[in-house]
């Protein structure tokens, strides 16, 4: 069965979580009292789901089997829509294509897919908005997975839209919820995020559009041999590049794009796991390392990417340290690590780049839904009100452990590997960004095991009170009594004197997760030679295959202490679980700068959007709109009235007046005929 | 100097631009009836001199103007009754005849 | 017509016609704009007699200034106002203006046309031609003139009779009025009411 494997098939990975989602959808046609059982609907969905794990697990099988493991197996186009005018000809074309890199995200999109929807069976329970999370999760997964099959810019394109749609849905999934002080709303974090991520999107259509206008082409391997044979010019290469560059930011959360990642942790946990952890945020590093030919082929939009993703990495690690709210130290370090694959990228290492993401995704996203688990005990994502949790929930304690260890790059675990092989790449490259590679991986052990110590170790200091656990109604920081939902019957009501550890369903996938976070490192391991590098280096043309670097003991073995070095500086602030020497003291400008997260969000929000955009801008198209549109309007009817008044005065009612008018006009009309019998 | 059948149009011209003034220029409705009348008198002069100075056609008898004339008056008379008895009951609810005052319907 | 006779009549009573009818506009008083009514009747029953129209003048006189001015006469006194007199409205310059016009185009068809006009020879007795004329040739205009006369008779009357003479009447002339005088009325049937209860 892995030999080879139909086109349909492959179709039907994508197929069956929308046919999930439609069903599902189709659930609120039929009236309330006989719908389907909510319980049912998240069954139905996971199965699909696990059909479509396993048909990609097929893939991944046969893509490894090829002649050439990697090696792309294209099917072939299907002309959605075709416009001809005159010479030029544009069609819409619908297209797979599968090459190694492909097969792994298949596999990586669905298999974390279906853990979060196992999860959530648990998380969600009782949420009202049960049957309509998991219709938008499908919808979420399809257009996800038709993003990484597509072989033309088109249907990425479309794709990538429908992700951020779902993005948009999923985090204001609790839309009633008021903003918690201090927080936004779910309803202006879903906003902010479609918007954050719109401004990149801008500059990725006009790459696109523009790369059509001189290619005539939206296939991607056409493009791939169009930019390497340099066959359009380098500035339209590096504006295609910069461009692609830019819609890419914005999804992967690059700074200056960046600011709705932290908001986004509004949604529910689960979806944070999956769409900024895993799936969503690592689409831009996709779309770069699937035009890593044209990258390239530009110098100066390579550079561009590493820039920036060092950038990003720096600034997301420096606010890591200084938050407060689990999920927020989780999702700044998904901006910083996000900023590392770009770096890799941008350092010509597409293989590092890639393995990053593929280790990311499983570590974080256990990581993230470990913190879920924590939330469903204590009803906070508060560090300063959690503690000593390692003695009531040990499996979430250990897999978190497990998973800060990988991300801070200790070996053997995933995260050291991959990270190794990016400082690597950077350091024979530019030594001044592998120095802030190190400097970041310092900071990420730091900022990580803080985390762990505040939250698992100490004393437990009572979290926050109101339900304890029974879905969705625990989550006291997250939802509110818009959601006073009974328990699901997992377990018995509140205690909420002591947590507890979580359900199977949820703690199986944290399990089940912890596999890879410790042992995915070694399908790209010096001493395996490398397959998983070769894997993915098929998805790109011979000439750009470049042998991996050796490995190089002492980068390793530098970041390895730099590791232990943060764990150590880490436990020596927080040991025992308490704040002993609060950062706030320790450094306090920075620690100001850290904690407005560079006062980014006043500047976007007040300074441009407030004052060049709403003051300038559109104060004047709203003059113009109320004056000139509206006057001409209003001026219109004024003009019939006024004339009206006028014509109206004929109305006399006196009869005279009238046999006045028939009179003369009678008179008019002889004279006229008379003179013109005259001549 | 003879009298021919323009004098006689001419002065009924006159007399029919006349009663038109008196009937577009006059306040009360009763003078209005009286231009009115006018104009119809100057009409019956028309058709009388037209009687007694053109030859008509065969068949038809040597005084049609005349018996035309006849009905005007009667249909005249007849015109004069009703409107001034119209006047009369306008009169009875409005207090007034002066039609700058009667130019609605409603009361 | 030649002769000096006709001339002179026919310039007289012209003069006298149209000057009367000038009149009617330039006299101040009701009463006396009725009387110059009169007196252009007059005049025209006299160019009538110059256009060899006995009949007609006889009947002209008769009807027109007999009666309808008679008529007239009544209906100004029926409808006493102390203040319009015989004054004009807004209109008496647009007024003048169209009139112009209008007399001013057919004295130029009158003077411009050619009418081909036929000396004639003596005239019949006209009486007995009308006569004739009537009860043969023009019967059924003749009964039918007859019945608008009657129904002139009748219209006239129904129009004048006032509401107090008839019930019906009054019930139809209370309720034409009692959109604006339901108010007036309820509020005395209110008053009434009020006065009984009060006892």
């Amino acid at each position: 069965m892995f030999d080879s494997i139909n086109e349909f098939q492959v179709w039907l990975i994508y197929l069956l979580p929308l046919a999930s989602c439609l069903l599902i959808a189709a659930q609120y046609v039929i009236p309330a009292p006989i719908r389907p059982n909510p319980r049912s609907l998240s069954t139905l969905s996971i199965l699909l789901m696990a059909g479509s794990f396993l048909l990609a697990l097929q893939t991944l099988g046969v893509v490894m089997n090829a002649a050439e493991p990697g090696q792309m197996v294209g099917f072939g186009e299907h002309r959605w829509l075709s416009i001809a005018a005159g010479d030029i000809h544009l069609d819409v074309p619908i297209g797979i294509r599968l090459d190694g890199l492909t097969a792994v995200m298949l596999v990586v999109v669905t298999a974390v897919a279906l853990l979060v929807q196992f999860y959530s069976q648990g998380y969600m329970a009782g949420d009202p908005g049960y049957p309509r999370y998991y219709a938008f999760l499908s919808l979420f997964t399809t257009s996800m997975l038709g993003l990484v099959l597509a072989d033309n810019m088109l249907m990425l394109f479309m794709h990538w839209e429908l992700v951020g749609l779902c993005s948009y849905l999923l985090i204001g999934f609790w839309f009633a919820n008021p903003a918690r002080p201090g927080y936004t709303s779910p309803a202006a974090a879903a906003k902010k995020a479609f918007i954050v991520t719109r401004a990149g999107d801008v500059g990725f259509l006009i790459a696109i559009l523009l790369i059509w206008t001189r290619t005539h082409t939206f296939n991607i391997l056409e493009i791939q041999e169009i930019a390497e044979a340099h066959r359009i010019p380098d500035h339209i290469i590096t504006l295609f590049a910069l461009g692609v560059f830019a819609g890419a930011a914005g999804k992967s959360a690059q700074f200056p794009l960046h600011t709705w990642l932290p908001d986004a942790m509004e949604g529910p946990t689960p979806v944070s796991a999956l769409i900024h952890a895993a799936t969503m945020v690592a689409a831009g590093v996709y779309l770069v390392a699937r035009l890593f030919p044209v990258y390239e082929a530009s110098e100066q939009a390579m550079d561009v990417v590493a820039i920036i993703g060092a950038i990003t990495a720096l600034v997301a690690a420096t606010m890591g340290l200084v938050m407060r709210d689990l999920k927020r130290v989780l999702a700044y370090s998904t901006i910083s690590q996000l900023g590392y694959m770009m770096l890799a990228l941008g350092v010509g290492g597409l293989v590092a780049g890639i393995f990053h993401l593929m280790n990311h995704a499983f570590f974080k996203a256990m990581l993230f839904l470990g913190s879920g688990s924590v939330n469903h005990g204590t009803n906070t994502f508060d560090m300063h009100k959690m503690g000593g949790l390692r003695r009531y929930m040990p499996i979430t304690f250990a897999t978190f452990v497990i998973g800060s260890l990988s991300l801070a790059g200790i070996p053997p675990l995933s995260g050291f590997w991959s990270k190794d092989e990016i400082l690597v790449d950077a350091w024979y490259e530019n030594k001044l960004l592998f120095a802030a590679a190190l400097t970041v991986a310092f900071m990420t052990a730091f900022y990580m095991f803080r985390a762990v110590f505040l939250t698992f170790f100490g004393e437990y200091r009572g979290g926050e009170p109101g339900g304890g656990h029974g879905g969705a109604s625990a989550h006291g920081d997250e939802s509110h009594d818009a959601h006073a939902q009974p328990d699901g019957g997992a377990h018995a009501p509140a205690h909420h004197a002591m947590p507890h550890e979580s359900p199977l369903v949820m703690w199986l996938p944290l399990a089940i997760l912890a596999v890879p976070s410790i042992l995915s490192g070694l399908v790209n391991a010096p001493f395996f030679h490398h397959p998983f590098g070769d894997f993915i280096l098929q998805s790109v043309p011979e000439t750009l295959r470049h042998e991996p670097h050796p490995f190089n003991w002492g980068i390793a073995i530098s970041s390895s202490v730099l590791a232990v070095l943060g764990i150590a500086f880490a436990a020596l602030l927080y040991a025992g679980g308490r704040v002993r020497v609060p950062l706030s003291l320790l450094a306090r400008p920075f620690y100001v700068l850290f904690s407005h997260k560079y006062f980014l969000d006043e500047l976007y929000e007040r300074a441009i959007v407030g004052g060049i955009l709403y003051q300038g801008v559109w104060r004047l198209a709203a003059w113009f709109d109320a004056t000139v549109v509206d006057g001409a309007v209003n001026g219109v009817a004024r003009f019939t009235r006024g004339a009206s008044a006028i014509m109206r005065r004929a109305q006399t009612g006196s009869e005279q007046s009238y046999g006045l008018m028939l009179t003369g006009g009678a008179a008019l009309m002889v004279l006229f005929l008379f003179i013109t019998a005259l001549r | 100097m003879s009298v021919s059948l323009e004098h006689y149009l001419v002065v009924s011209a006159v007399l029919f631009g006349i009663g038109l003034w008196i009937a577009l220029a006059k306040r009360n409705a009763i003078i209005i009836l009286m231009g009115i009348e006018l104009m119809l008198n100057a009409v019956n002069l028309t058709l009388v001199a037209f009687n007694r100075f053109v030859t008509l056609a065969d068949g038809r008898p040597a005084l049609a103007g005349h018996v035309f004339v006849i009905f005007v008056i009667t249909v005249a008379a007849a015109e004069a009754a009703v409107a001034l008895a119209l006047a009369v009951s306008v009169y009875r609810t409005r207090s007034t005849v002066d039609i700058e005052q009667i130019d609605l319907l409603k009361r | 017509m030649d002769g000096f006779g006709v001339t002179a009549a026919f310039w007289g009573l012209s003069a006298l016609a149209v000057g009367s009818a000038l009149g009617i506009m330039l006299a101040r008083s009701l009463l006396h704009a009725v009387l110059w009514l009169i007196l252009a009747f007059a005049g025209l029953a006299g160019l009538f007699v110059t256009l060899s129209a006995d009949f007609v003048a006889v009947a002209q006189v008769l009807v027109y200034a007999g009666a309808v001015g008679v008529l007239v006469v009544f209906a100004i006194m029926l409808t006493p106002n102390s203040q319009t007199g015989n004054s004009e409205t807004r209109m008496v310059g647009p007024g003048l203006f169209v009139a112009s016009v209008v007399s001013g185009i057919m004295v130029y068809i009158a003077t411009q046309t050619d009418w081909s006009t036929a000396a004639r020879g003596d005239f019949p007795a006209t009486a007995l031609e009308i006569g004739t004329a009537l009860t043969n040739r023009y019967l059924l205009p003749f009964e039918v003139a007859s019945v608008l006369l009657i129904a002139a008779m009748v219209g006239a009357i129904v129009l004048v009779r006032a509401a107090r003479d008839e019930p019906e009447r009054r019930e139809l002339a209370g309720e034409g009025e009692g959109e604006v005088n339901t108010a007036e009325a309820a509020g005395r049937e209110v008053v009434a009411a009020g006065s009984h209860g009060g006892h």
